[in-house]
């Protein structure tokens, strides 16, 4: 690879000003953010607080009802098959965006650092795109542009809405990852490039047998915080009519009356089940990064 | 992307088969610029089969991108550069042939992290070569004790001093059976007791016939091993000549402040 090439590749720069290093512990802050992705992480104490209020307001709406009104916890009981069976959904949805998101995503990267310019140039342009658009307008975006049903010759095949908030919500993930993709590729130093080249092997085999070998424990500890946001951000699928967790939840309280005493440990309890679900992977997360040094 | 554009005077002819008796690195005029900066400003030099061609020069001064026209990981704005009578500068150069007979080792080793010592060394024979498993591992396992590496073959570069490291890949780059061998400053980022045992392997490259090109600042290495010191300062081959003649009367100023500052 010419000394050209690699500068071209060398300037996509992306980062917000504010990232720009003002000194050693900002470059670092910096260069970790690139990485892993500005998002916050989750802390054991979040689900400790949440725990606790549960239990908390619990106890003293059960203080303020008496006896004779089904208790707090008795609703929530009741409820919960339903709520985790939308937790269950919310699971399979993030599931699949991740899966399609990856894909692709792997694709854009690779096509962010194709010696092509039109090539190049257009998977930077579609990264930035979705990678700097609101989730939650992409989800619109994506429910209210396709069709509910397809007609293919003749037969219909239905488009539920689930289907398109998946895609919906692959689309940034896509992004993300053709950005984790990218951000790999170049933290390997050029000398790898170079010597691949002197022993005589073409581009698409230096890519595919030195450069990506040595990223793929780089990609994963952002690749997984990226899961664990999409978990998160899976919730958005109920303010377009999917019944995910949060869409039954609201059923399950209206038909409760939307007892106020209810509110707080109903969503207390979405809340813990995603806490449950994604600090484990935030934790996991955190060991790979130490282990394989993504972070020094 | 941009291919190398042909000076008019270096169109490719039809050549003749190469034979011992021409150059079998040969260098003519070569100009190469990054951007507005000319690096290499008309460069000429010719390697016989078997010699032993050392650059030295002060830092910046285009050693290593002369080494990297050689096996085309740079391309050339104007001049020729023949490899066994093959033409580098062309557009459609023939890559694989032309790194085939042209190994380098560099600076910084580049070896493959992520690969044991032998996967290193088997890599590109069996990947790019498509040769039989079992004759590369044999080969493998042979250049790597010819480079006094037996018993490491399954260690990770990172288990490896620097000077282990530079061995392999030196053995790396001979399992591709070059005829010719760059070196770019090999020994610059070892210690002083580990420069030893790598320079000691390069000796035993050369006098078993293999042609070697040099860049180093180990002056006492080169006076011992070189038919043919090369001075380069700004782009320019200032001065040359066998190691006695060099050393003891070096007539161009700029080559006599130098090695007064190294010597
Ligand atoms: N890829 C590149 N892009 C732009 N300029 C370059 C590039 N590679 C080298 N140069 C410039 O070309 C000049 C010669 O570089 P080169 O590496 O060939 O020098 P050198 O003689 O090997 O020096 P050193 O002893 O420090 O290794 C330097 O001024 C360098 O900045
Ligand atoms: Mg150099």
């Amino acid at each position: 690879m010419s000394a050209r090439r690699r500068m071209r590749l060398d300037n996509a720069g992306t980062d917000l000003p504010v990232l720009l290093p003002g000194a050693e512990r900002l470059a670092d802050r910096a260069r970790r953010d690139r990485l892993v992705g500005t998002m916050p992480r989750l802390h054991w104490t979040h689900g400790a607080v949440l725990a606790g209020l549960i239990v908390l307001w619990a106890g003293m709406a059960e203080a303020q009802t008496g006896a004779a009104e089904p208790g707090v916890f008795d609703a929530l009981f009741r409820w919960m098959p339903l709520l985790l069976e939308g937790f269950g959904f919310n699971i399979l949805i993030s599931f699949m965006s991740m899966a399609i998101g990856t894909a692709v995503g792997v694709a854009l990267g690779l096509g962010q650092i194709s010696l092509l310019a039109p090539v190049r140039g257009s998977s930077w342009l579609v990264t930035q795109f979705f990678r700097n658009a609101p989730w939650l307008v992409l989800l619109f975006f994506v429910m209210f542009m396709m069709p509910f049903e397809f007609v293919v010759f003749g037969t219909v095949i239905p488009f539920p809405d689930w289907i398109k908030a998946t895609i919906g919500l692959a689309l940034p993930v896509m992004a993300n990852v053709s950005e984790i993709v990218r951000g790999a590729v170049m933290s390997v130093p050029s000398g790898q490039w170079e010597s691949s080249e002197s022993l005589a092997f073409n581009r698409r085999q230096t890519l595919f047998m030195i450069i990506l070998p040595q990223c793929i424990k780089r990609m994963i500890p952002p690749w997984m915080n990226l899961y664990a946001i999409l978990t998160m951000a899976t919730v958005l699928a109920s303010i377009v009519g999917v019944s995910e967790m949060m869409t039954l939840t609201r059923r399950a309280l209206a038909a409760e009356q939307n007892a106020f005493t209810l509110l707080v440990p109903f969503y207390g309890f979405v809340l813990l089940c995603f806490f449950a679900y994604c600090y484990p992977i935030a934790r996991f997360t955190l060991y790979l990064e130490r282990r394989y040094h993504v972070i020094t | 992307m941009a291919q190398p554009v042909l000076a008019k005077e270096t169109v490719d002819q039809p050549e003749a088969a190469w034979t011992p008796d021409r150059p079998i690195v040969e260098i003519t005029d070569v100009h190469k610029a990054f951007g507005p900066v000319e690096v290499l400003k008309g460069v000429s030099l010719d390697v016989m089969k078997g010699d032993v061609v050392c650059i030295i020069g002060p830092s910046g001064s285009g050693k290593s991108t002369l080494l990297r026209c050689i096996n085309a990981l740079v391309d050339i704005q104007k001049g020729s550069i023949r490899v066994e009578g093959q033409e580098v500068h062309v557009p459609k150069l023939d890559k694989l042939a032309l790194r085939k007979k042209v190994g380098m080792v560099f600076q910084q080793y580049n070896l493959f992290p992520h690969k044991t010592a032998l996967d290193n060394v088997m890599m590109a024979p069996l990947k790019v070569l498509k040769q039989d498993r079992r004759d590369v591992e044999g080969r493998a396992r042979e250049l790597l004790a010819k480079v006094r590496l037996t018993g490491k073959e399954a260690s990770y570069p990172g288990e490896l001093s620097g000077g282990q490291q530079q061995r392999v890949a030196i053995a790396r780059s001979l399992a591709m059976g070059p005829d010719v061998m760059l070196f770019d400053e090999v020994t610059a980022a070892l210690d002083p007791e580990t420069v030893k045992e790598v320079l000691v392997t390069i000796r035993q490259l050369a006098e078993e016939g293999m042609t070697c090109m040099l860049v180093t600042h180990e002056m006492g290495f080169a006076r011992e091993i070189a038919d043919h010191i090369y001075f380069t300062d700004h782009g320019r081959i200032v001065e040359h000549g066998p190691p006695a003649e060099f050393f003891q009367n070096a007539q161009d100023p700029r080559t006599k402040e130098f090695l007064s500052q190294i010597l």
